[in-house]
């Protein structure tokens, strides 16, 4: 019995957590299967088939899929899935709306966002917005589970899968594509940038001009918590936190951020945090590595300039 | 048209779990409950919808004990029209949950359907998807805001990386995410006016479900605590120890 994983990717490139899904499907010792649903896929296939560990890459072409709707590729995991023992997505915005539904349509339970696998079947993950970590066994003959990218390591790119062709489901008629906005940036993506810099709604319409600078010099993605979201001081995609990305960086800087549990929750597995703000007693400092009590307004100009 | 919204009765997001002695789940005698806060938002696009004369009724349903009429009671004192308790004792998992909405759905036949994207406390954010595929409707999860038109709802979604606009043929199931409205306060004549609203209950035996759970709860802890930090005097200490660290240049 093998594994599928359900490849995420933009038309172009497979997102970075794909490697990590891979990763964690190690923990079964089976053959790892990965299904790339897309419009035109002959670069994304030769790039999954390259990843260490995957042994067959599923390439399902179909036009509906230039810009996948949930009940599309629900419906051709389906058509694979009852073969399979295990099915995997990372946590993202696209997994979450697939997987569920996938679940459903099996009868069986899913266990969404993922930590740690201990034996096949027993699963690490948080609830209460990460203040508690549950651990629990599912029994259902097909295991449907989204796994936090953050928490598994990226896998390689020594793979030599075979690829196989498969026929697309018919297309759903309920819903349609209809547009898109994307928040073009060139900067890292957020989920896997090894810098994340983050501000709170303190920054206030000051927010890029205080932290791009930094951020630039550091080569980092920028974060925000909700409350400078909500104030529209940064785009809602970079919200960091229980409702919005999760980040596990090497060095995570927050600027102006109380440190709210729900934020904590997007945060707390960062390898370093530093955090930055007037108030001694706010409970970020509680959590971080390294706490400088400053004005925001002068300490984030003076570390930029000290990092020329 | 007719909007039903599925609420639960929720741990209050401000509240701290603590875990029974034992470690074999989380303590939640006496913790102060609350509507879902993401329910709430449901709750109140969905009033929006009647306000605007674009839903002729919205009727809300819960599933739990006794105690969660109290989420009921919230969303009729925000605008719901009525209330329906479907009655359990059991832990619910979300496939359960959504099965047993899908009974919902057939008796009251709505065209909208909109859930919360995620229950606080499980966080599983599962059960609109699987009502959708149970339904076999389409699912308009994560919105950031609704438009009515034609015998369809336009969903503007929040995903990784922007937004997206889809469109559902109705009926269709929608999540709301944080951004969809605020909910409104409730004013206290609202929530004395609520009292009058009816509240229908169902027993979960009469929907001949099998709501028996699928995943079994091993063990609870608390994640590993991040060790004390320092105080850093300046922006130059902060430097040095980020350069030992090795994680800036
Ligand atoms: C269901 C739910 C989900 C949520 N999900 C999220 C989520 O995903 N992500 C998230 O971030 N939040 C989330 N929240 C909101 C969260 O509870 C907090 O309200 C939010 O994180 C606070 O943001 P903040 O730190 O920017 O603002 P505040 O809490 O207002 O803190 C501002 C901080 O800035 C400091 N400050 C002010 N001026 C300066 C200055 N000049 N120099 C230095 N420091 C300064 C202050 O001392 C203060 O500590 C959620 C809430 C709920 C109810
Ligand atoms: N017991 C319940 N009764 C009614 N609705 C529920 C219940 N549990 C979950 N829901 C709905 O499903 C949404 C997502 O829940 P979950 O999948 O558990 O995160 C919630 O926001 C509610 O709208």
């Amino acid at each position: 019995m093998s594994i599928l994983i359900l490849a995420e990717h933009d038309g172009v490139h497979l997102k970075q957590s794909v490697r990590q899904a891979v990763s964690a499907a190690a923990a079964w010792l089976q053959p790892i299967h990965l299904l790339v649903a897309g419009a035109e896929t002959a670069a994304l296939v030769r790039e999954a088939a390259a990843i260490s560990t995957v042994t067959r890459v599923i390439d399902m072409q179909a036009p509906q899929f230039q810009h996948p709707l949930a009940e599309d590729v629900a419906a051709a995991l389906l058509e694979l899935g009852r073969d399979y023992r295990v099915i995997i997505a990372a946590h993202t915005a696209f997994g979450r709306s697939v997987l569920p539904r996938v679940a459903a349509l099996l009868d069986v339970a899913m266990v969404s966002d993922v930590l740690s696998i201990a034996t096949p079947a027993t699963y690490t993950r948080p609830i209460y917005a990460g203040n508690v970590l549950a651990t629990l066994e599912s029994r259902d003959p097909i295991q449907v589970l989204t796994v936090r990218a953050s928490s598994h390591v990226v896998a390689g790119n020594d793979g030599a899968a075979e690829i196989v062709q498969a026929q697309a489901p018919a297309a759903t008629s309920h819903s349609r594509w209809v547009s898109e906005t994307r928040n073009l940036s060139d900067r890292p993506e957020l989920a896997s940038a090894r810098v994340v810099i983050s501000g709170g709604r303190s920054l206030g319409s000051q927010f890029n001009a205080v932290l791009d600078p930094l951020a630039r010099r550091l080569g980092a993605a920028l974060g925000a918590t909700r409350a400078c979201v909500d104030a529209g001081f940064a785009p809602n995609d970079i919200q960091v936190g229980q409702t919005g990305t999760v980040v596990a960086p090497d060095l995570y800087i927050a600027v102006g951020i109380s440190g709210a549990v729900q934020h904590l929750a997007g945060m707390r597995g960062s390898k370093v945090i530093v955090a930055i703000n007037h108030d001694p007693d706010a409970a970020i400092f509680q959590n971080a590595d390294f706490g400088l009590v400053a004005d925001l307004f002068e300490a984030v100009p003076e570390l930029t300039a000290a990092l020329k | 048209m007719k909007v039903l919204v599925a609420v639960k009765y929720a741990v209050d997001f401000n509240i701290k779990p603590r875990l029974k002695q034992d470690g074999s789940d989380v303590d939640i005698a006496g913790v102060k409950m609350s509507i879902n806060p993401f329910d709430e938002i449901a709750v109140e696009e969905a009033v929006r919808l009647k306000e605007r004369g674009i839903a002729a009724e919205v009727v809300v349903v819960t599933i739990g004990g006794e105690p969660s009429r109290d989420a009921l009671r919230h969303a009729l004192a925000m605008g719901a029209g009525r209330a329906i308790l479907v009655q359990t004792e059991v832990e619910l998992q979300p496939l359960a949950v959504a099965k047993m909405l899908r009974a919902v759905v057939q008796r009251e036949q709505p065209d909208l359907i909109i859930l919360g994207k995620l229950a606080i406390g499980e966080d599983a954010g599962q059960t609109g998807q699987m009502l959708a595929a149970l339904l076999g409707t389409g699912q308009g999860a994560f919105a950031s805001a609704l438009n009515v038109k034609d015998g369809e709802v336009e969903v503007t979604r929040e995903i990784d990386g922007g937004t997206e606009v889809i469109a559902l043929r109705l009926p269709a199931v929608v999540t709301a995410d944080l951004r969809l409205n605020e909910p409104r306060f409730i004013k206290l004549p609202n929530l004395m006016m609520a009292k009058k609203k009816p509240i229908e209950t169902i027993l979960d035996s009469d929907l001949g479900i099998d709501i028996s759970p699928r995943l079994k709860l091993l063990k609870v802890a608390e994640p590993p605590v991040r060790q004390a930090g320092v105080r850093v005097q300046n922006v130059q200490q902060l430097i040095e120890h980020l350069r030992d660290a090795k994680v800036i240049p």
